[in-house]
C-alpha cells in the first residue's frame, strides 16, 4: 500500500524544486503563452480587408448596390481605381490589390453579368476570396430578388473563424507537451543528479514515487490550462458556450494522461536531455496530426484512424471543442472522458513497473 | 551477531568483473573499512550492501535479510551515504533532512529532536536554512551523513565519505564516525586512503574485484614478512633510476621525498656501502616498521 505521508513529501519536495528553478517555471508560464500567440497569428487562416479594386462601367443604381455589398463586409476594402484601362495582372504584380471587379456598362436588370478577377498565386487566399465572393453576391442577388441564391449553413462557427477552431486545440497541444515535458525530465534529473541513488535506498516505492512525483504537476498543468483558456479567449475572442465546472473535470483527467505520459517516458530515457526530446517527439507531431486537429480523423487512412486511438489529443479535442463551442455537458462527453482515464492508468502501471528500484 | 555476511560475492558489467567471489563477514558494532584504490570494486560492493545492484552470484545477508529478495527490509533499517553527494542542492539544509525523516516515516516529534542530535555533531545548525549545494565540501558530507541518520539505523554504510573534503574536515569527520560508533551504530566505509583504513577496527582489503586482505590493521601488518628500508638521498628520480637496476624493480617504490625498498632478508652492510660508491647522493638507507601502505602495496603484487 502506497504511504500517503511519503507520497506528500515527495510532492512538497517537487514544489521547492519548482520555486527554485526559474526555467521550469519559465517552461510552465512563458512557454505556453508564446505558443499560443506564436502559433495563434501564425496559423490564423482567415482573410480580411482583401484590397479589391473595382472598375464600374455601369455606374447605375444596382451597379453600387453591388460595390457596396463587397465593401460592407470586412472581407473586402476598395483600392481607388488609377486612371486608364484597367489591368488586374499589373496591379496583381504590383500587389495593389489581390481582386478586381469589373462591372460593364449593360449591368441591370436584364442582364446580371460582372467579372471578378482574383490574384491566384496563393491558392488558399484565392480560394477564401473566392468563397467570401461568392457569399457576398448570392446574399445580393437573394436580397435585390434576381437569381436563386445557395448559401450553405454553418453552424457553430458561422464566420467560419478559424479562432474557433485553433484556439481549443492549442489548449489541447500546450497542454499535453508542457506536462508530459515537465514530468519526463523530473525523474531523469535525479538520475543525472545522482539523488535517485539516494532515496533508493529507503523504503519508499516505485508507485509512491511516480504519484508523489504527478500531484503538484496537476495543480500547475490545470493552472497552465486555465491561463491558455483566459489569453485565448481574451487574444482571440472565442466564446465559452459550457460550463466551466465540466471544462475543469475534463481538463483534470486530460492534464493526468499527460504527465502519465511523461511519467512513462522519463522511466526509460537516462538523460534529462533525452527525456525532453523523446516527450516532445511523442507529443507535438502526433497531437498536431493525428487529433483532428489539423486533419479531420474521418478522412484519414485506416491505419492512421486506428493509431489516432492512442492520441490522447483525440479525446480532448472532442471534449474542449465540445464544451467551448456546443457548450456540451458531461453525458455527451464521459467516453472522451473515460478513455482519458483509462490511458493514465495503463500508463501509470506500466511506467511503475519499468521504474526500477535498482542501479542498473 | 554479523550485521553483513557475504559469501561468493560476484558482480560483472558486461565483460568486466567488478567483484569476483569476495567473502566478508563483518561483526556489529565495529567501524569496518573496504579499503582500495579507485577501480578496486569498492563502490560495487557498498552498492551490492545496499541492495542497490542485482549481483550475478552469491549472496548477501545484511542484518540477517537477504539482499535480492528482502531488499525492502535492509533499505528501511540501514542509512546510506553514496560516493557522490546525493542530496538535493536546491534544498535546504532543513528540508533536506526533513524530507528524508518523512521517506523513513519518523515521526515529527522524533524527527525534531533527531535533528537536534545530529545538529549538535555537524554543527550544521547555523547553516540549517543554507541551500545544500551552497555549503562546503567537508559541511555537505555532515549534511549527507545526517540524512543517512535521521531515522536511527543500526548500520550506517558510507561509500567514500571524505573524498574531495579538506584535511581537517576528514580529521572532524573521523571524529563523528567513533562517536556514533561509541553510541553503538556499525559502520561500514570504503576509502582509498591508507590513514583512514588504520582508524578502522576491521578492514577488507580490495584489489581488482577481489578481496586481498582481511583483518584489524594490525593484524595486517604484522603479517608482513621480510625487511622494509628506507632510503634518502639527493635527486630522487636518479636515485630511483640507479635503484632500478640494482634490485627487482617491483619491490622499489617511491614515497613522498623518499624511497622504500622491499628485501626478503636483512641486507648487507656491505652491500650498501656498495651502493654508496656506485651512486654517492645515496645518504642513508636504513630499516624501518612497514606501514598501512607499504603492505598494501607489496599485497597488490
Amino acid at each position: 500500500m502506497p504511504n500517503l505521508n511519503r507520497i506528500k513529501a515527495i510532492s512538497e519536495k517537487e514544489v521547492f524544486h519548482i520555486l527554485r528553478d526559474s526555467r521550469t517555471l519559465a517552461i510552465i508560464f512563458i512557454l505556453p503563452l508564446l505558443q499560443l500567440i506564436i502559433f495563434g497569428y501564425a496559423m490564423n487562416m482567415e482573410i480580411r480587408q482583401v484590397p479589391l479594386v473595382v472598375d464600374d462601367h455601369a455606374l447605375n443604381s444596382s451597379s453600387r448596390a453591388l460595390v457596396d455589398a463587397f465593401i460592407q463586409t470586412d472581407y473586402f476594402r476598395l483600392v481607388p481605381k488609377g486612371p486608364g484601362v484597367l489591368d488586374p495582372g499589373e496591379l496583381f504584380k504590383q500587389r495593389v490589390a489581390q481582386a478586381t471587379l469589373s462591372i460593364p456598362k449593360g449591368f441591370n436588370q436584364d442582364d446580371f453579368t460582372a467579372q471578378l478577377k482574383i490574384d491566384a498565386s496563393d491558392p488558399n487566399s484565392a480560394q477564401m476570396i473566392q468563397s467570401y465572393a461568392t457569399g457576398i453576391v448570392n446574399t445580393w442577388s437573394a436580397k435585390a430578388g434576381v437569381g436563386i441564391a445557395l448559401s450553405p449553413l454553418i453552424l457553430y462557427n458561422p464566420d467560419m473563424k478559424s479562432s474557433f477552431f485553433f484556439v481549443p486545440g492549442l489548449i489541447a497541444l500546450i497542454l499535453v507537451m508542457i506536462c508530459a515535458l515537465l514530468t519526463s525530465i523530473s525523474i531523469s534529473r535525479e538520475k543525472e543528479m545522482g539523488t535517485m541513488e539516494q532515496i533508493l535506498v529507503s523504503p519508499v516505492t516505485a508507485t509512491e514515487i511516480l504519484l508523489g512525483k504527478v500531484l503538484p504537476y496537476i495543480f500547475l498543468g490545470l493552472m497552465d490550462a486555465l491561463l491558455i483558456l483566459a489569453v485565448g479567449m481574451l487574444l482571440f475572442q472565442v466564446p465559452f458556450r459550457g460550463e466551466f465546472a465540466v471544462f475543469l473535470g475534463f481538463t483534470f483527467l486530460y492534464v493526468l494522461t499527460s504527465l502519465c505520459l511523461g511519467l512513462l517516458v522519463s522511466t526509460m530515457a537516462k538523460t534529462q536531455q533525452g527525456a525532453m526530446m523523446t516527450a516532445l517527439g511523442m507529443t507535438l507531431l502526433p497531437t498536431l496530426l493525428l487529433s483532428g486537429y489539423m486533419f479531420p480523423i474521418p478522412s484519414m487512412p485506416p491505419i492512421l484512424r486506428r493509431i489516432t486511438y492512442i492520441i490522447p489529443a483525440r479525446y480532448y479535442l472532442q471534449i474542449i471543442r465540445g464544451i467551448m463551442l456546443k457548450g456540451n455537458s458531461v453525458q455527451h462527453l464521459y467516453q472522451a472522458g473515460l478513455s482519458l482515464v483509462t490511458m493514465s492508468v495503463v500508463m501509470l502501471v506500466i511506467a511503475a513497473r519499468r521504474f526500477k528500484l535498482r542501479l542498473s | 551477531m554479523n550485521v553483513v555476511e557475504a559469501q561468493e560475492l560476484s558482480v560483472r558489467y558486461g565483460a568486466t568483473q567488478a567483484l569476483k567471489s569476495v567473502n566478508l563477514k563483518i561483526p556489529e558494532a565495529m567501524v569496518y573499512g573496504i579499503i582500495g584504490p579507485d577501480g578496486a570494486g569498492k563502490t560495487t560492493l557498498m552498492r551490492s550492501l545496499c541492495t542497490l545492484l542485482p549481483y550475478s552470484e552469491g549472496s548477501i545477508k545484511v542484518l540477517g535479510y537477504d539482499a535480492l529478495t528482502e531488499s525492502a527490509q535492509i533499505r528501511a533499517s540501514i542509512g546510506y551515504m553514496p560516493q557522490r553527494f546525493s542530496l538535493y542542492q536546491d534544498l535546504s539544509v532543513e528540508q533536506n533532512l526533513r524530507f528524508f525523516a518523512k521517506l523513513f516515516k519518523v515521526k515529527k516529534q522524533e524527527m525534531l529532536s533527531r535533528r537536534e542530535e545530529l545538529y549538535e555533531f555537524s554543527r550544521l545548525k547555523p547553516f540549517a536554512k543554507r541551500l545544500a549545494g551552497n555549503l562546503s565540501g567537508g559541511m555537505k558530507q555532515k549534511l549527507a551523513l545526517s540524512c543517512a541518520l535521521i531515522h536511527t539505523p543500526k548500520l550506517i554504510i558510507l561509500d567514500e565519505p571524505t573524498f574531495g573534503v579538506d584535511p581537517v574536515s576528514r580529521v572532524e569527520f573521523w571524529q563523528i564516525l567513533h562517536e556514533l560508533n561509541g553510541d553503538g551504530v556499525s559502520i561500514i566505509v570504503s576509502t582509498p586512503y591508507m590513514d583512514e583504513a588504520v582508524q578502522c577496527d576491521q578492514i577488507t582489503l580490495l584489489h581488482r574485484g577481489e578481496v586481498i586482505g582481511q583483518g584489524s590493521p594490525e593484524e595486517i601488518i604484522s603479517g608482513w614478512q621480510g625487511k622494509l628500508y628506507n632510503i634518502k638521498g639527493d635527486n630522487l628520480q636518479e636515485m630511483f633510476k640507479y635503484l632500478q637496476s640494482k634490485v627487482d624493480k617491483a619491490d622499489l617504490q617511491l614515497f613522498g621525498s623518499e624511497i622504500h625498498l622491499y628485501s626478503k632478508t636483512a641486507l648487507h652492510k656491505e652491500q650498501i656501502e656498495t651502493w654508496q660508491t656506485e651512486y654517492p647522493g645515496l645518504k642513508s638507507c636504513v630499516e624501518i616498521q612497514p606501514g598501512m601502505e607499504d603492505v598494501f602495496l607489496r599485497m597488490m603484487q
